[in-house]
This record gives C-alpha cells, sequence and structure tokens, in this order.
C-alpha cells in the first residue's frame, strides 16, 4: 500500500511502518462512510421497489418496509397483461430501428468526412458537430407542425427519423475518430486490388470498426429507449406508445394497484439495466468521448 | 471524373438531409413562429412583432420558471459537479480499489433507468402516508419534518430538483472517473514525496488536472438546467399551482392546453439564448482557463 503513506505525512519514515498501517486505515474510515452513506441513497429506494413490486397493495400500505410475506409473481403477469407487453415491443422496435438507422448513417458520413478531401468538408463536419448544442426542446413546436405536415403523426416514423437526426452528431463524432485511424495502407491495396469506395467501407471500414459501432449502438440504444418528450408528444395512440410515454398511461390505469404498478416499472428499467451491466466497457467509453470533445 | 468528385458528398448526403430537416429547420423555424400568433389545429398565422416575447416578459409565471431553472442549475452545479468529482475521487483512490468497482456501477445504475420509472418510484418516495423519506425521518424523531413534499408549494420545486440529483449525480461521477485515470501517476508520487495528504492532493493535484471535465460537465449541467422537462412533469406537472413550473414545462402547457403556439416558440427562443449564453460563457471561460 505504498500510495497509504501520503495519509500521515509526518511519519514518513521506513521505521514506523505499522503506525502507518494503522493511520491508512483510520484515514480510509471517512471515504467509506461517505460511499457507504451514499450507497444506501442510492440502493435503498431501487430495493424498496424490488420488493414492493412483489406485494399486495394492502401490504405496501401496512408495511412497505419488510420482505414480502409471499412473494407475488402474478403483479408482473398483471403488469404484463395490462399494457406493458405492448409498450415493450414498441419501445423495442422503434430503438432496433433508430440503433440501426443511427450507425449506418453516422458510419456513411464519418467515412465520407475522413477518407476523402473535397470542397465544403470542414463545414460539413461542423453543420454535423453543431448538432450536439442543440436541445431537442427548443425545437419542439415547428417538430410537431413537421411531423404533421409529413404525415408521419402518431406513426413510430415519428420518433425514429427525429432520433435519428438528434443522435447523429454525437455517433458521427465517435465513429469519425475510429476511422481517423484506420491505415491508408490497407485502402490503398484495396484499391489497387480493384475495390471501389463503397467495398472499401463495407470490407474494411465496418468490420474494423466493430468495436465502437458497437458503442454508438448502445449509447443510441440508452437514449431511445428512455426519451419521454417527444414519446409524449409525437405519438397519440395508445397501442403505438413506447414504454417512458406508456407508463404514464399505465399509472392511470392503475391508480391503486401500486403493487402492479411496481412491477410495471420493474419490467421497464430491467432491459436497460441489462445491457448497461454486459456492455459497461462500451457504454462508458461512449459517454466519456462524447463528452470530452462534445 | 466529375461522379468521383460527387461520390463523397454522396456518403454525407443522408446524415446531412435528415439533420437539416429535423434539427436544424426547426430552429429556425422556432425563431420565425415566435413573431407569430397561431393554433396547432389552423394553417392560419397572424404577425405579431414582438407581442409574444411582451407578453411573456409581463407573465409572473415566467419568472417563477426562470427562477426555478436557475435553483436547478445552482443545485445541480453543487451536487453533480462538486459531490460527482468528490465521488470519482473517493472511488480511484487506492484505498479504495477492492470496493470501487462495485460502488461505480450501483452509483452509475439511476443514470441508465429511465426517467419515467424514476419519477415514478420518487412519487412513492415522497408519498405522505407510505413514503421512505417520511419513515425515515419519523424513524430519526423528526416527524415534524414530514410532509407532503410535492404537494406544498415551498418544497415541490426543491422535491423534483433533488430526484435530478439523485438521477445524475452518477453521470457526471463517470466522466470525472474516466478523467482522473488519464492523470499521470507521477504527479501523485511527487505530492506524496512532498508530504501531501489526501486533501492537497486531491486540491492540488486531482482539481487541476481534471479542469477540461469540470469545465464539460458544468456546460453539461447548465445545460441541462435550462432544458429540463421530464422531472417536473411526470412529478408535479408545474404544481402545485405553478410552484414549480419550469421554462420546459411553461412551453409544453402553452403549445399543448392552451394551444399558443407562437407563445411557446416565444418561450423556446428564450431557451435557446439562455442555453447558448451559457456555451459562450462557458467556452470564454475555458479559453482563458486554457492560457492560465
Amino acid at each position: 500500500m505504498e500510495t497509504d503513506k501520503a495519509t500521515v505525512k509526518y511519519e514518513y519514515n521506513p521505521g514506523t511502518r505499522k503506525l502507518f498501517k494503522q493511520k491508512a486505515i483510520l484515514g480510509s474510515v471517512p471515504l467509506y462512510t461517505i460511499l457507504l452513506f451514499y450507497f444506501i441513497i442510492i440502493a435503498y429506494p431501487l430495493f424498496w421497489m424490488i420488493i414492493n413490486s412483489f406485494k399486495t397493495t394492502e401490504e405496501i400500505f401496512s408495511n412497505s418496509w419488510a420482505l414480502p410475506q409471499s412473494w407475488l409473481v402474478s403483479n408482473y403477469v398483471h403488469a404484463w397483461n395490462t399494457g406493458i407487453s405492448g409498450y415493450f415491443f414498441n419501445s423495442a422496435l422503434v430503438t432496433v430501428s433508430t440503433c440501426l438507422g443511427t450507425v449506418f448513417l453516422s458510419a456513411l458520413g464519418a467515412y465520407g468526412l475522413t477518407r476523402f478531401n473535397f470542397k465544403g468538408k470542414n463545414l460539413l463536419l461542423i453543420f454535423c458537430m453543431g448538432g450536439m448544442m442543440l436541445s431537442p426542446q427548443v425545437s419542439l413546436v415547428p417538430l410537431y407542425k413537421l411531423i404533421q405536415v409529413l404525415g408521419i403523426h402518431d406513426t413510430y416514423l415519428a420518433l425514429i427519423l427525429p432520433y435519428i437526426a438528434y443522435r447523429i452528431p454525437i455517433t458521427i463524432l465517435l465513429i469519425r475518430a475510429a476511422f481517423l485511424e484506420v491505415p491508408k495502407e490497407l485502402e490503398e491495396s484495396a484499391f489497387l486490388d480493384g475495390c471501389n469506395t463503397w467495398s472499401v467501407f463495407t470490407k474494411i471500414f465496418i468490420p474494423l470498426n466493430l468495436p465502437i459501432l458497437l458503442t454508438g449502438v448502445v449509447l443510441t440504444a440508452y437514449f431511445t429507449w428512455n426519451e419521454f418528450m417527444f414519446a409524449l408528444i409525437f405519438i397519440d395512440s395508445e397501442a403505438l406508445k413506447t414504454i417512458p410515454a406508456g407508463l404514464m398511461q399505465f399509472r392511470d390505469a392503475l391508480q391503486t394497484n401500486w403493487g402492479v404498478l411496481l412491477a410495471g416499472l420493474m419490467i421497464s428499467a430491467t432491459p436497460i439495466i441489462i445491457l448497461f451491466l454486459f456492455m459497461q466497457k462500451y457504454f462508458i467509453r461512449g459517454l466519456a468521448s462524447g463528452s470530452v470533445k462534445g | 471524373m466529375s461522379i468521383r468528385k460527387i461520390v463523397p458528398y454522396l456518403y454525407i448526403a443522408p446524415c446531412i438531409l435528415i439533420m437539416g430537416l429535423f434539427v436544424y429547420y426547426p430552429i429556425v423555424e422556432n425563431f420565425r413562429f415566435s413573431f407569430y400568433e397561431f393554433s396547432a389545429f389552423s394553417p392560419d398565422k397572424v404577425f405579431v412583432g414582438f407581442e409574444n416575447f411582451l407578453n411573456l416578459f409581463q407573465d409572473e409565471v415566467f419568472y417563477i420558471a426562470l427562477k426555478n431553472n436557475i435553483w436547478y442549475a445552482v443545485i445541480s452545479i453543487i451536487f453533480q459537479v462538486f459531490g460527482g468529482l468528490i465521488l470519482a475521487a473517493i472511488l480511484e483512490d487506492p484505498v479504495t480499489r477492492f470496493v470501487s468497482g462495485f460502488f461505480r456501477t450501483i452509483f452509475f445504475l439511476p443514470v441508465v433507468i429511465s426517467i419515467t420509472v424514476i419519477a415514478l418510484l420518487f412519487s412513492f418516495v415522497y408519498n405522505p402516508n407510505i413514503g421512505i423519506l417520511n419513515n425515515f425521518l419519523s424513524l430519526l424523531g423528526l416527524e415534524e419534518w414530514a410532509r407532503a413534499w410535492l404537494g406544498e408549494s415551498e418544497t415541490a420545486i426543491f422535491a423534483v430538483i433533488a430526484v435530478s440529483q439523485w438521477q445524475s449525480i452518477g453521470y457526471i461521477m463517470m466522466l470525472f472517473i474516466v478523467s482522473i485515470q488519464a492523470i499521470p501517476r507521477e504527479l501523485y508520487e511527487a505530492a506524496e514525496i512532498d508530504g501531501a495528504g489526501k486533501v492537497r492532493k486531491f486540491i492540488y493535484v486531482t482539481v487541476p488536472q481534471v479542469r477540461e471535465m469540470f469545465f464539460v460537465a458544468t456546460l453539461l449541467t447548465l445545460t441541462g438546467a435550462f432544458t429540463v422537462f421530464n422531472e417536473p412533469y411526470i412529478l408535479t406537472g408545474g404544481g402545485p399551482g405553478n410552484a414549480s413550473e419550469v421554462l420546459g414545462t411553461l412551453l409544453y402547457n402553452s403549445a399543448f392546453f392552451k394551444d399558443q403556439m407562437g407563445y411557446a416558440s416565444a418561450i423556446a427562443t428564450i431557451i435557446l439564448i439562455l442555453t447558448l449564453l451559457v456555451s459562450l460563457v462557458q467556452m470564454k471561460l475555458f479559453r482563458t482557463g486554457k492560457d492560465g
């Protein structure tokens, strides 16, 4: 524990190693206290949600702190059948389409921006990046109008197209950085073999950069699965709502059936938590590199 | 030859088209709309000049909303940026290395959970009868502090802001963790040789080294604070009365409840100006920070 010496500066000599250790442990007590305190703040509400999602409403009322007397898995079945299954399907469909669209278009754009020299290149780059500065809230009214004019209001496209448009800047930024690293020689030898730019793109750039494309997919999925405002405003039909907007309806429908409501919340949160736990590395890399340069 | 010249544009065209249509065109349109009066259901627009803005500046709810957004900004900077930095420094301290992976994952979990789920969960946390918060206070013998947190106008906005902190501290923390991991170890070793303790190493090594991320985090937090919509909308709908209204909910209510699309566009223009101002000030500060 060589770095722990620093906690006790005056005893800095090799003879008092044991004292170091004790002081180092003592010095780490405040750190662990803070961690534990914050852990309770974060974990307790989540734990509360988990245990109460298996209870009857009466039990939540009488004793929301204890473990359930009997674990009511039926709450989950009930929630699933009260609309969550439909929202779930819609969310999955919109998320998959948005991810594929965003990553494919961004990869195309990044390829164009990194492997060619042409007039207006920098301007187009700024155009793509600039989108990151603009919040969707600001365009809400004109977007609403536009979506009506295009005749896609209350369809999946009313979500997918704006989502793709707002996710392109960050995704193109990620992919562009990776494409810039691809050695020129690879490309040149492929051209000598008679490949055109399209086959260089599909046979070299895509397979070579799968990890970064995956990062793009994970980040887009996270955004799309959780997006609320567009989902609330651009879709009216109950049958087309995604989870975040659908849950509002779900809450109103279940007024007092709290166990089932909590089960619905659990079902809605689980896929993206699992995605995160398994893909933590890609997730964090994406978040970090996106924000540093944004 | 001419075809070869077109090729690069073909690769970028889809991005440019979709962004032009759904990102840039609406921004320009919004600016234009804010000088008109119109309804969502009719094609007729009446040009009213600056009337929407004049009305807005005389609307007392606008000032309540603006004040709440400023509270949002101040509290978010304190908890997310400073709190996130401190948590990141603790998790990157060598003494916590055996547990830091676990805590990091747990602290980040709220970030990946949908805001709708979190807001609905917190409507339980704040519930006056069964809520965790009031239960917890009575456990500490502080029953008189218990209240309907979201239902009283003095506490509503702060209860809403607290939810946003709960969700987002982990995000900023993660950004700082990535940034701290990039600090050369030698700097810490040199500080140790000079006899610096944990606190001094934090102040004299960590803080200056994560300066760049500090500005990014502040920018993200401030922009988020002025465009916030989801949490107040789901938790209180801006109520009770207009006590927890923010610019985002005011915009939404004007557009989709009162059908005053022009007025809503004017609010959006104000939000755009505020966020651009924040970015400009940040960039200026950042540049001077770099020189110094």
